[in-house]
């Protein structure tokens, strides 16, 4: 039986951990791009886009993330269409992903007090221009804890990938296991790994929301 | 021909008519206001002259144009007649020259540098020149719902409405917005304001609507209406402001 270092085992760990954390910004980015869209359909004043929008937000909520996961990549195989399992759950985590920044930046759109839509309304601006120039900019300043906040659940949601096969930080834990037959030290790294990238995103998150605060009395 | 011609208007809130037949013809230049118990319908009167809220029935014209709800044409109603709110309403993101700046650009496609120079002299006009780079919540009530004026005019409105635009202020804070809003009265700017404050309403106005659940219930000028109340619920209410 082959001898594994600690060092050995970190390094593989490592290597994996880059497609954790490509896999993140990928289904961070790509889930505020259609996040935005869930969030326009919400508070759209049109009744069966906002139907739309709780719909598609009710469903990626109300069902467990490995489902998702699941009916992407099994489910899209059974119409014919092969998926790479990095494309299902890209996929899938984009979706969930979007989901939830929706619902998060919706309550951040309504926080903003019904005179301002009333007042930039009086001043003749659209609905665009409203929200461009008047609503966003103030609910943003609100959002923005909140979001990088929900981006550590993104960085542990990429951990169920690794049931339908992705190789990313959680699956190469498993593999390096059945290796070494070590796994305590082997899910003791990969936990450690994990709070290394979720802890500054925690943290930066509270201090965003205190600075945010102070500049918003102060300027 | 009439400036603002309100015409048999109605409005429901659910089973609650809140306006029930409203005829009032305003001219250029002329000082409107609009006095009455709360829930008699005056706010809701002034939100429809602007399209805040849709008239169930009757008409609104303003310049001859009828108010529809129609996206575009409600853009350019607004564009004619300005409003002020009891809560400023100013954007707290943006400075003060940046507020009075903002629909000019971004409505009125003004190139920046205009926008600027006619920010600066609105806000000269409302007494807060040396304000310009001033956030709103570093101002005073009096002061922010003065920029709030500002920010109205910059769009060169024929019409402003005040919607109780002193009620939330602190007894001293109010006579400085009144006098911006004297002065524009005598510029010959034309006004409709819903206001609790009977001596100016008196002493400014060209004429005094009393709205009493839902109807106009005696119009006419501030002499008259004040001095002469034909109708007890209005000899009730003045009765009422005044021990107040």
């Amino acid at each position: 039986m082959a001898q594994f270092t600690v060092f050995d085992i970190l390094r593989n760990l490592l290597l994996a951990t880059q497609w954790t954390v490509v896999l993140s910004i990928v289904s961070f980015i790509g889930g505020g791009l259609v996040g935005m869209l869930v969030l326009f359909a919400r508070i759209s004043n049109r009744g069966w886009l906002r139907l739309l929008g709780r719909g598609y937000v009710e469903l990626f909520q109300g069902t467990p993330l490995l489902m998702q996961l699941f009916l992407a990549f099994f489910g899209l195989a059974l119409f014919g269409i092969s998926v790479p399992a990095w494309l299902a759950a890209g996929l899938a985590l984009i979706l969930w992903t979007a989901a939830f920044l929706g619902e998060i930046w919706r309550g951040c759109v309504q926080a903003v007090a019904k005179g301002q839509w009333e007042a930039s309304a009086s001043l003749g601006m659209g609905y665009f221009q409203q929200m461009q120039h008047v609503i966003l900019p103030q609910a943003l300043r609100v959002a923005i804890p909140p979001t990088v906040g929900f981006s550590v659940q993104v960085v542990k949601g990429t951990a169920l990938t690794s049931i339908i096969g992705f190789i990313e930080l959680t699956r190469a834990g498993t593999v390096v296991t059945n290796a070494t037959y070590q796994p305590f030290l082997v899910y003791g790294l990969v936990a450690l790994i994990y709070f290394c990238l979720c802890w500054p995103l925690s943290r930066a998150s509270q201090i965003l929301e205190r600075k945010l605060n102070v500049a918003h009395s102060h300027h | 021909m009439s400036l603002i011609a309100i015409t048999d208007v109605r409005k429901s809130f659910g089973s609650n008519e809140v306006l029930k037949g409203i005829d009032i013809d305003i001219a250029r230049g002329e000082v409107i206001a609009i006095i009455g118990k709360s829930g008699s319908g005056k706010s809701t009167l002034l939100r429809c002259i602007n399209g805040l809220e849709t008239i169930d029935s009757g008409s609104i014209s303003v310049e001859g144009a009828q108010l529809l709800t129609e996206a575009r044409a409600l853009r350019e109603l607004r564009l004619k007649v300005g409003m002020i709110f009891q809560q400023f309403n100013l954007f707290p993101h943006l400075t003060a020259g940046r507020n009075v700046m903002l629909s000019q650009m971004v409505v009125k496609k003004t190139p920046k540098d205009e926008a600027a120079e006619i920010a600066r002299n609105m806000l000269q006009r409302v007494g807060l020149g040396e304000k310009f780079d001033a956030y709103p919540d570093q101002l005073s009530g009096g002061q922010q719902q003065r920029v709030a004026i500002a920010r109205a005019l910059a769009m060169q409105p024929i019409a402003l409405l005040c919607d109780e635009i002193t009620s939330a202020l602190d007894p001293e804070l109010v006579a400085e917005v009144l006098a911006v809003v004297k002065e524009l009265a005598a510029e010959g700017m034309t006004l409709v304001m819903v206001t609790h404050e009977m001596r100016f309403a008196r002493d400014v106005c060209s004429r005094v609507v009393f709205m009493h659940q839902g109807r106009v219930h005696e119009i006419g000028p501030p002499e008259d209406v004040f001095t002469n109340p034909r109708t007890p619920e209005l000899q009730q209410f003045l009765g009422m402001s005044q021990a107040a």
